[in-house]
């Protein structure tokens, strides 16, 4: 079952060139402009939990959310929570559209029934070299695919906050010290690559010790 | 063919679909008078990159201000009125010759809005997300910033609550500028890290 969902891009190849524009507008259509809008009040009105209106957008159909902008994925995301949250029907969405209104897919994941307990000191230290687990996971993570399994190095902590594995499968809250970790372009790409590295910010549960 | 067999309707085009999000809200009294123009105005008026560039600016003219926002980003970019949403927690990266630094979110669109607005759509698409983690010194050249061999690139996946900020070098010959003459330099694309000045 393809459980790692179709957001998770980073080192993915084939894409092309980037259409990179400078003076890019803020929206480029009106309809951006009010999906943002829409997006303010769907998640207003429902409180999603945190991580929730993320794995809306990660649940979407991997064909659409590859080939649409993501101020449609915003819209897409917010009619979703607005459908499971009951403010309406895919039923009320589809007939005033006049046309399909494609939704994020069902949570695959289990509801988070204990979130664990909080974790109050950092397992790791700054400089300390460290693991990314390697795991994949069915619900929402912050964790990318790219750097599973891979050793990098603690370069700085930036305090604790909530799981977001935890919070967007459940109204428990787990909060864990947080980790900036630099991986060598050459350990997770092995291309001979020199003087890249990539960082990427972790919480304490995702990474173990190297 | 068999009773259940479901032929999905075509999609409906998309400014179709965003009104019909919007009168079902409507309807149900969720939207407040005059929020969907106020938002749109508000993003496309007051919260972008200008205001990043006013950091950038004093940063290279107060060397103290400087060491503020090295040391840490979230107050010394609130010392100008600058906080909030996608905010909270901001790192602030220095280039200088031998290192430069470019931002990226490889799982959404995570980016600093207090300080440069919402992202440009190439930011939140696939290729910049896919590449810039891969081959960030291929990608920026393509971009048009091509870096010497020596200098070091960071790449920064904007993964968890910390939004970043590249502190672009300072260009030569501008000694002497103001602090508003400076901001007029700084562009949206170097506090990403994607152009040098």
């Amino acid at each position: 079952m393809p459980v790692d969902g179709i957001h998770d891009l980073g080192g993915m190849q084939g894409f092309g060139a980037v259409d990179h524009a400078p003076a890019e507008p803020v929206f480029h259509e009106p309809w951006e402009g009010r999906a943002r809008a829409l997006m303010e009040v769907v998640l207003g009105a429902v409180q999603p939990n945190g991580g929730e209106f993320r794995h809306a957008i990660e649940r979407m159909n991997p064909g659409h959310y590859l080939t649409s902008s993501y101020y449609e994925h915003w819209l897409t995301a917010a009619a979703t929570l607005a459908v499971e949250h009951g403010l309406f029907t895919r039923e009320d969405l589809e007939a005033r559209a006049g046309g399909a209104f494609p939704l994020g897919g069902p949570v695959l994941a289990p509801p988070a029934t204990d979130p664990g307990a909080d974790l109050s000191e950092p397992r790791f230290r700054a400089g300390d070299q460290v693991r990314v687990r390697e795991w994949h996971p069915p619900g929402h993570t912050r964790c990318p695919r790219y750097i599973r399994g891979k050793t990098g190095m603690v370069v700085r902590l930036d305090g604790s906050y909530s799981v977001p594995d935890v919070e967007a499968h459940s109204s428990g809250r787990r909060h864990e010290p947080t980790y900036s970790v630099r991986f060598d372009a050459a350990e997770l790409w092995s291309d001979g690559q020199r003087s890249v590295c990539v960082h990427v910010d972790l919480w304490d549960s995702y990474l173990e010790p190297a | 063919m068999s009773e259940g067999a479901h032929h999905p309707a075509a999609m409906a085009p998309v400014e179709q679909r965003v009104a019909a999000l919007e009168a079902l809200l409507t309807e149900r009294g969720l939207i407040p008078e005059g929020f969907i123009d106020q938002t749109i105005h508000r993003y496309e008026t007051e919260i972008g990159p200008m205001n990043g560039a006013r950091v950038v600016a004093r940063a290279w003219a107060d060397p103290r201000y400087r060491q503020r926002l090295l040391a840490d980003g979230t107050a010394a970019i609130a010392e100008l009125g600058f906080g909030g949403a996608e905010g909270h927690h901001m790192v602030v990266v220095e280039n200088t010759p031998a290192v430069h630094n470019v931002i990226v979110c490889t799982l959404c669109s995570c980016y600093p809005w207090p300080t440069l607005g919402l992202p440009p759509a190439w930011y939140k698409d696939p290729p910049y997300r896919a590449r810039m983690v891969r081959e960030p010194r291929v990608l920026l050249a393509e971009m048009g910033c091509e870096l010497p061999e020596a200098t070091e690139i960071r790449v920064w996946d904007s993964s968890a609550e910390v939004r970043y900020l590249v502190l672009p070098q300072r260009p030569a010959g501008t000694e002497g500028m103001t602090e508003a003459d400076l901001a007029g330099l700084v562009t949206r694309d170097s506090m990403i890290g994607v152009a040098r000045l």
